[in-house]
């Protein structure tokens, strides 16, 4: 598998690009900012479509626009944090946009008219990347993951209890700001492994399986970082080993499903220790109910 | 100012201060001290500004006139020596992460980069585990924080403000959505605290009861400035009647329990706030 070389290239950015999207990952479930990367995907799609369009090369529109747009989006939002109606105002008029320049492309540019640039801008091409493309690629992810590991803690703190961060001097708007960038160029990033449509799979599955795993912050972060790595390499080899399954679909797979399990096994952990209660010789009589009940009032909890 | 406490320096000196939000003046002309050693309470009925006064003090809103002194610096430029609790802060009840690490950020949240092993992180470990156990958490503190109950939360909150041994904690309604019994253990615990840790306390509260015991002093604040004195000398219906220029009475029960009638806004917001605690 390793013998060809766009096979390498897939492995080295998609490891770097997951790498990157599982830290951030993390952050965007602990702040409930997914819905914002959610946005900021779409503006992904229309960044690289406005620069086909432009006939400039598609990824410098989709950094320049996806930063951008996120900035602007936590310059109106409170403390550098888009609210609801921001960020579902920006969602579809850009999309709206994307689809204008889809068209302006297609009907000027590609002489032939055909769709397949959005297509590859929709659902990823993770086996096209060039040599260099993919070394570039890869430096940007370790580059985010880099800055995302050196600002943890206080972006931790801020996330948590920004108040008591902002008394203790933590730049809470600032680290709001600099965490918007960091998701822009992840969901720029990773629209050439899995697509603008997919990446919400890669920066939350992850990190919702990490953090039922685990109520350690720093070690949650790791593990929804590792998931996503893994994730990347069971799709990539299903991929390779089955001709039909496309590999963006095949990762994401494998994010979803470990999500999944973490969540199956949440429930049994759960099952079995209300069947130890109901089994304990200190209260037997406890009634089957009762502990139905409890396990509903704990689930919900 | 009561005499004796005077020529101790003062940890917080709030002179002829004036709090202006948006367009409008929150208060004014008010005076405020703590002196070390003391636990003063800050009261006044519900948005008279009592949370305004303590982050006017921190530096987290502006000065429209007067001057502020915090640890003798002028404000934002002490708060690393203050441990500060925000008023009603509860945790999502999703939020997956440990107590303890919560506590922690209190030491080393501030800080760039990922923790290194060695000393320096050993001591924090150890730190967090002496916060826990003076607040009384050992049992819970290792379980997510948004599955504990609000007097679970509030004693890790106030080992969170503990965490560097500041000199003062400002804590902002810290009793605000707990029962009576809660209220009660949470007042001796800060009071406790307060003595042990050698730690100056400046509460906000908006019914004196559950710290009344415990106050050396209290500041009453109006829009017109602020009462400072003992509560048997601040919480009188002359006092009070003066300082928002309307009839207040101050009724005292047979279990010592005070309680102000006439209190402009006050009474009606507290009973229907404790429905969303649980
Ligand atoms: N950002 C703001 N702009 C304008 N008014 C505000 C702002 N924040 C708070 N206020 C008002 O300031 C007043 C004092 O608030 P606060 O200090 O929280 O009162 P307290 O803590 O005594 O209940 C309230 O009437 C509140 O509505
Ligand atoms: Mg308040």
């Amino acid at each position: 598998m390793f013998s060809h070389p766009f096979m390498q290239h897939a492995f080295l950015a998609g490891t770097a690009v997951a790498l990157a999207a599982g830290l951030v990952g993390y952050f965007l479930v602990l702040r409930a900012q997914v819905f914002t990367a959610d946005a900021l995907s779409h503006v992904a799609f229309t960044g690289a479509l406005a620069a086909l369009a432009a006939g400039l090369d598609a990824r410098i529109g989709l950094f320049a626009v996806t930063i951008f747009v996120a900035l602007g989006m936590g310059a109106l939002g409170r403390r550098g944090r888009p609210d609801d109606v921001v960020i579902g105002g920006v969602f579809a008029w850009i999309l709206g946009l994307g689809v204008f320049f889809l068209t302006l492309y297609t009907t000027t540019r590609s002489g032939s008219g055909n769709g397949s640039a959005s297509v590859t801008v929709l659902f990823g091409s993770i086996l096209g990347l060039s040599g260099s493309r993919a070394v570039v690629t890869a430096v940007i992810a370790l580059v985010i993951g880099a800055v995302l590991l050196a600002i943890a803690r206080p972006l931790l703190f801020a996330s948590l209890d920004e108040n008591v961060a902002a008394a203790r001097g933590v730049p809470v708007r600032l680290l709001g700001f600099g965490f918007l960038v960091l998701v822009a160029g992840t969901a720029a990033e990773s629209t050439q492994v899995v697509g603008a449509l997919l990446i919400l799979g890669l920066l939350a599955a992850p990190a919702g399986a990490a953090i039922r795993m685990t109520t350690r912050p720093l070690w949650a972060l790791g593990l929804s970082a590792a998931i996503a790595v893994a994730s990347v390499w069971i799709g990539l080899a299903a991929g390779y080993a089955i001709p039909k399954v496309p590999p963006s679909f095949a990762i994401l797979a494998v994010a979803a499903l470990t999500y999944l399990v973490t969540i199956a096994v949440g429930q049994l952990r759960h099952r079995r220790h209300v069947e130890r209660r109901e089994t304990d010789p200190a209260n037997p009589q406890q009634p089957r109910i009762a502990a139905l009940a409890s396990s509903t009032a704990l689930d919900e909890g | 100012m009561p005499g004796g406490l005077s020529d101790r320096p003062a940890l917080v000196d709030v002179r002829g201060a004036t709090a202006v939000l948006g367009r409008r003046t929150i208060w004014s002309h008010a005076d405020a001290t703590v002196t070390a050693g003391e636990f003063v309470a800050i009261l006044g009925p519900n948005g008279v500004g009592k949370s305004t006064l303590l982050k006017v003090i921190l530096g987290l809103v502006p000065l429209a006139a007067g001057t502020v002194r915090l640890l003798g610096r002028p404000p934002g430029q002490a708060n690393h020596e203050i441990g500060y609790l925000p008023q009603r802060r509860s945790f999502d009840a999703s939020l997956r992460v440990r107590g303890l690490d919560v506590v922690r950020l209190g030491l080393d949240g501030d800080r760039w980069g990922l923790p290194v092993r060695g000393r320096r992180s050993r001591a924090v470990t150890e730190r967090v585990g002496e916060l826990v156990e003076l607040v009384g958490a050992s049992d819970y503190a290792h379980r997510p924080i948004g599955q504990l109950s609000g007097g679970e939360q509030q004693r890790l909150l106030i080992a969170q403000a503990l965490a560097r041994r500041p000199k003062l904690l400002m804590l902002d309604e810290p009793l605000d959505s707990l029962d009576l019994p809660n209220q009660a253990a949470i007042a001796a615990l800060i009071s406790r605290i307060a003595r042990t840790e050698n730690v100056s306390v400046m509460i906000v509260a908006h019914d004196v009861n559950p710290i009344l015991t415990y106050l050396d002093r209290v500041i009453y604040l109006g829009q017109g400035g602020a009462v400072s004195g003992t509560p048997a000398e601040v919480i009188t219906s002359e006092t009070l009647t003066a300082l928002y220029g309307t009839p207040i009475e101050v009724l005292s029960t047979s279990d010592g329990r005070l309680v102000v009638v006439g209190q402009p806004e006050a009474p009606a917001r507290h009973t229907d706030r404790h429905g969303g605690s649980a």
